[in-house]
């Protein structure tokens, strides 16, 4: 019985091994059959896209249960693209622990978000064009996840981008809409440059593309191997070398610290798509990236150390986390809090992907991306309540008015903020915090993703506090939202909560079944040395920002005009935390204003240089062209009209020897007499 | 040469000249019947008695009183206008003059290769008889069309303006 | 001149130039039909001066010839004194260098 159970999961293996490039594919061509339907079939469009989701979403539910029941299955199938000299360009996927529960997660997050759009764009007249794009974002995201080819990653990894620019821009007649698309376009652009650099450098050293290929992929122990013993310069290895280059790229997707400007600005799009690609999704696909290739990043490690890339990484996410729960302390406007707090907890993921692996990064990534998809499709809901108001200072009150809303929120905020033990939240940050209490380079991103924690805590209670405590600011009066957006809410709060019972240290299923083993349940997993002191610590810093959150903004409710509370008690510090550090100010004056000259220089030339030498070339053959004219009517017409006078007068010349007077053919004929009669007589002589 | 070829020379010259030189084509008409008369003469000389009284005849009887008619019938006693020499007639004269000057000198410059037979010959009218129907009845059949095409031509000719006129 | 034949040849040649001369000057259309028949009088009078002092002058060859000539001559005239009169009826004019019909 068990040898038939054992075969038929081989076979079925082997079969969705093969047929996994579906999951992606089926998206994509309903997006297609969007595309080419009329503005007025929203209900076929919505229908399309949430059938093919479905779908995709079922698929990855059975290729989930495949790899959980045989663990640490790694199913890689490829195809030659094309050949090129010694090497051939292949495009392949591959089904393992990672990519399957980043399947589950993206298909079923997405689907409820796609089922939530139908309420929330329902007044909008694009609204098909909304489910193509979003079929199309969703068909390439899991392109991304499925992925076993650096180059069918990149190429999807570049649908992505340009399915964020064109919902970002979804209102493109909006200038501030389209000039964010722009943004993040460029901006994601700058990273993806480098993260080609590094997969031309990984395809140039190990001659493949693939990451799994039965042992000659790119990131097998061969390939490595060979990265590691190359140099590259600056002290670094090949392999740390691509490494970074390839975090450049999630950086910037990732919205890592340099270029995180574009997130907040990404908020112009409609808020389901905030939801899906700027919390849940297309964000974390930076963080699946680093963890993908995880083995290059990890590889030439000394023992009890780390490499350079992870390090760099850890540094980076910490900095991110701190910096953006900064800027979010101070801002007013209800989605940029929350685009601002996925920069910081995707700083988080970052830091957790470098001092504690792939297990303990990607569980954070999991359960960030239900309860961020919660709190953004419940900022949605109060939007859509408050009659399009996105300003928490002219909210409040709504508690009340919008109960469902509320319960759910405040969940996914509880959640966020890490409240301990019944949100995932908390599990998933506390076990980045204990990696990172245990890292052996240094201790300090320990200290700022703790003080992370507790700026979390605070600002998204200052957030709760203005928009559902204290009474009602705004205009008209505000609606609890439709089943069909309130559902996806409580579905979302009920994994928020749920998903942390698989990452608990008494319990690790989570990191486990990445790691390929299967987990066992121990309570002795809580008697690690210092877990206990950890997580009471983190709750205790979770406590007290919510303690100072509620201090401050209680149920205060301040009017529109007046300033924030820590405005008024610490104004030297409100101005730089409201105006975002003035980061996208520095970028104006270096980056932008370079640009703009550079542009103005490259018109100058195109329009002064190379037109003056378009319009020179031109004038020339105009002037041949002149020329040719004036040759061809003054010599070639008069040469040839001369001519015919010259005959014709030659012409009248000899018929004018036909004079019609006798005595003048007389006298010709005399002449020609005498002629004759001299030449017979000179020939004639002897 | 005997003194009567001179004088009949002359004559001829003198008639051929004043053909040429007159002004009034009466007058011309006159001279040239005179020159018809001395070249008549002149053949008589030669003992082409035949041909000489046949020049009378033809030319003078015929020729000349046509030329007379024509005259008459083309108002040819009125002057005209401009002269009785055309505009150019230096060049007509110069291109006369040319052809003599060939003729003169091939004659002198040819002298002794002349044959010179000094017999008289006898052309009595019956040896030109039978040489005319003999040996010449070709050209003397020929002639005859000729003459028949003249005449009906100069017969249309002058019946033809008649029709017009009327 | 020192033989009877080339005299005989010299006033034929003269006579010959001056009726050309007069066909090549005058004006009027009759003198040079006139001037016309003084050329071929000229050259019967070649004829018959070759005739006489050439030899075999008993073929009668230049006579005959001779004979012809004025016969056709005759024709001639009468012909072209016709034309004339018709070309004067036409025209209104003997002058030869107003009949210049035939120009071009």
């Amino acid at each position: 019985m068990q040898d038939q159970a054992q075969v038929a999961a081989a076979v079925t293996g082997a079969i969705i091994g093969e047929t996994l490039v579906l999951v992606p594919v089926v998206p994509m061509i309903a997006s297609g059959a969007i595309a080419l339907m009329k503005r007025d079939r929203r209900k076929t469009a919505a229908r399309l896209a949430i059938g093919s989701l479905s779908f995709s979403f079922l698929y990855s539910l059975i290729a989930f249960v495949l790899v959980a029941m045989r663990p640490g299955l790694r199913v890689s199938t490829y195809s030659t693209w094309f050949v090129v000299g010694h090497t051939s360009v292949d495009l392949g996927w591959i089904l393992d622990p990672l990519s399957a529960v980043m399947l589950v997660m993206v298909s079923f997050v997405g689907l409820l978000i796609f089922i939530y759009s139908v309420g929330y764009m329902a007044h909008d007249e694009n609204f098909t064009r909304f489910f193509c794009f979003l079929s199309l974002f969703a068909g390439a995201m899991l392109g991304v996840v499925i992925s076993n080819s650096l180059l069918l990653l990149f190429m999807c990894w570049e649908i992505v981008g340009l399915t964020s620019y064109l919902l970002i821009g979804f209102w493109y007649q909006k200038p501030s809409a389209a000039a964010a698309a722009k943004k993040a376009f460029v901006t994601t652009r700058v990273g993806d440059i480098f993260f080609f650099l590094g997969i031309v450098w990984l395809f140039s050293q190990t001659g493949t593309l693939l990451l799994y290929k039965g042992g000659g992929g790119a990131i097998e122990p061969t390939a490595l191997a060979l990265l590691l013993s190359q140099h590259a310069g600056l002290g670094l290895s090949a392999a740390s070398a691509i490494a970074l280059l390839i975090f450049a790229g999630a950086a910037g997707k990732s919205g890592q610290l340099p270029l995180h400007v574009w997130l907040p600005d990404a908020m112009e799009g409609p808020t389901p798509v905030s939801a899906l690609i700027h919390a849940a999704t297309m964000v974390a696909a930076g963080v699946y990236l680093v963890a993908r290739v995880y083995p290059l990043m990890q590889i030439g490690a000394p023992a009890g150390g780390t490499t350079v890339a992870l390090t760099v990484i850890t540094w980076v996410g910490a900095a991110t986390a701190v910096f953006a729960a900064l800027i979010a302390v101070a801002q007013s406007d209800i989605k940029r809090i929350l685009a601002y707090s996925t920069v910081s907890q995707l700083g988080y993921m970052m830091a957790g992907l470098g001092v504690g692996g792939v297990a303990v990064g990607m569980f954070h990534l999991i359960t960030h991306a239900f309860f961020k998809a919660l709190l953004f499709l419940g900022a949605g809901s109060v939007i859509h309540g408050c009659h399009e108001e996105q300003d928490i200072r002219r909210m409040g009150g709504l508690r009340a008015d919008m109960p469902l809303t509320f319960i759910t929120y405040t969940i996914g905020m509880l959640a966020l903020c890490g409240f301990p033990i019944f949100f995932s939240g908390f599990w998933s940050k506390d076990a980045i915090l204990e990696a990172a209490q245990h890292w052996s380079v240094a201790k300090v991103p320990f200290y700022m993703l703790v003080f992370g924690a507790l700026l979390t805590a605070f600002y998204m209670t200052r957030q709760v506090c203005y928009v559902f405590l204290g009474y009602w600011r705004g205009h008209g009066t505000a609606h609890e939202s439709p089943k069909i957006m309130t559902t996806p809410l409580a579905i979302l709060a009920f994994f928020a909560m749920a998903l942390g019972l698989i990452g608990t240290p008494a319990w690790p299923w989570f990191r486990d079944f990445l790691d390929g083993r299967t987990a066992t349940f121990s309570w002795h997993g809580f008697a690690e040395p210092g877990l206990a002191l950890l997580m009471l610590t983190s709750s205790l810093v979770v406590f007290l920002g919510l303690w100072l959150g509620w201090r401050l903004y209680g149920n205060k409710s301040p009017k529109p005009k007046e300033p924030d509370a820590l405005e008024k008690s610490a104004p030297w510090l409100w101005a730089p935390l409201r105006d975002r550090l003035y980061v996208d100010e520095l970028y104006g004056v270096t980056v932008v204003a370079f640009y703009k000259w550079w542009a103005r220089v490259a018109d100058w030339l195109d329009r002064r240089v190379w037109g003056g030498i378009v319009s020179l070339v031109a004038w020339v053959f105009a002037l041949w062209a002149r020329l040719n004219r004036l040759l061809d009517v003054n010599w070639v017409d008069g040469g040839f009209d001369k001519t015919c006078e010259e005959l014709a007068e030659g012409g009248g010349l000899l018929a004018s020897l036909q004079s019609g007077r006798v005595q003048n053919y007389l006298r010709i004929l005399a002449v020609a007499v005498v002629a004759l009669a001299l030449v017979l007589i000179w020939s004639s002589r002897p | 040469m005997s003194p009567i070829f001179y004088l009949l020379a002359v004559v001829t010259l003198a008639g051929a000249l004043a053909t040429v030189l007159l002004k009034h084509l009466v007058h011309c008409a006159l001279a040239v019947t005179v020159a018809f008369a001395g070249l008549a003469l002149l053949f008589l000389q030669l003992d082409a008695q035949f041909v000489g009284f046949a020049q009378i005849l033809v030319y003078i009887g015929a020729v000349a009183i046509l030329v007379v008619f024509a005259i008459l019938l083309t108002r040819g006693s009125d002057l005209p206008k401009h002269g009785v020499f055309s505009s150019t007639w230096a060049l007509g004269l110069a291109i006369a003059a040319a052809v003599f000057a060939v003729l003169g000198w091939a004659v002198i410059a040819s002298t002794h290769g002349i044959p010179q037979q000094d017999n008289v010959p006898s052309a009595t009218a019956h040896d030109i008889g039978i040489a005319l129907v003999g040996r010449y009845v070709l050209p003397l059949e020929i002639l005859a069309l000729l003459l028949t095409a003249a005449t009906i031509g100069a017969v249309i000719v002058a019946m033809h303006e008649k029709g017009k006129q009327q | 001149m020192t033989t009877p034949l080339a005299g005989y040849l010299l006033v034929a040649a003269l006579v010959f130039a001056i009726g050309l001369g007069g066909a090549l000057t005058r004006r009027n259309a009759i003198i040079v039909l006139i001037g016309i028949e003084l050329m071929l009088n000229a050259a019967n009078l070649n004829l018959i001066a070759f005739w006489r002092y050439g030899p075999h002058p008993e073929a009668l060859t230049g006579m005959m010839f001779a004979i012809f000539s004025i016969a056709v001559a005759a024709a001639e005239a009468a012909v072209g004194l016709g034309l004339v009169i018709a070309i004067y009826r036409q025209t209104n004019t003997t002058e030869l260098d107003k009949i210049d019909r035939m120009k071009g």
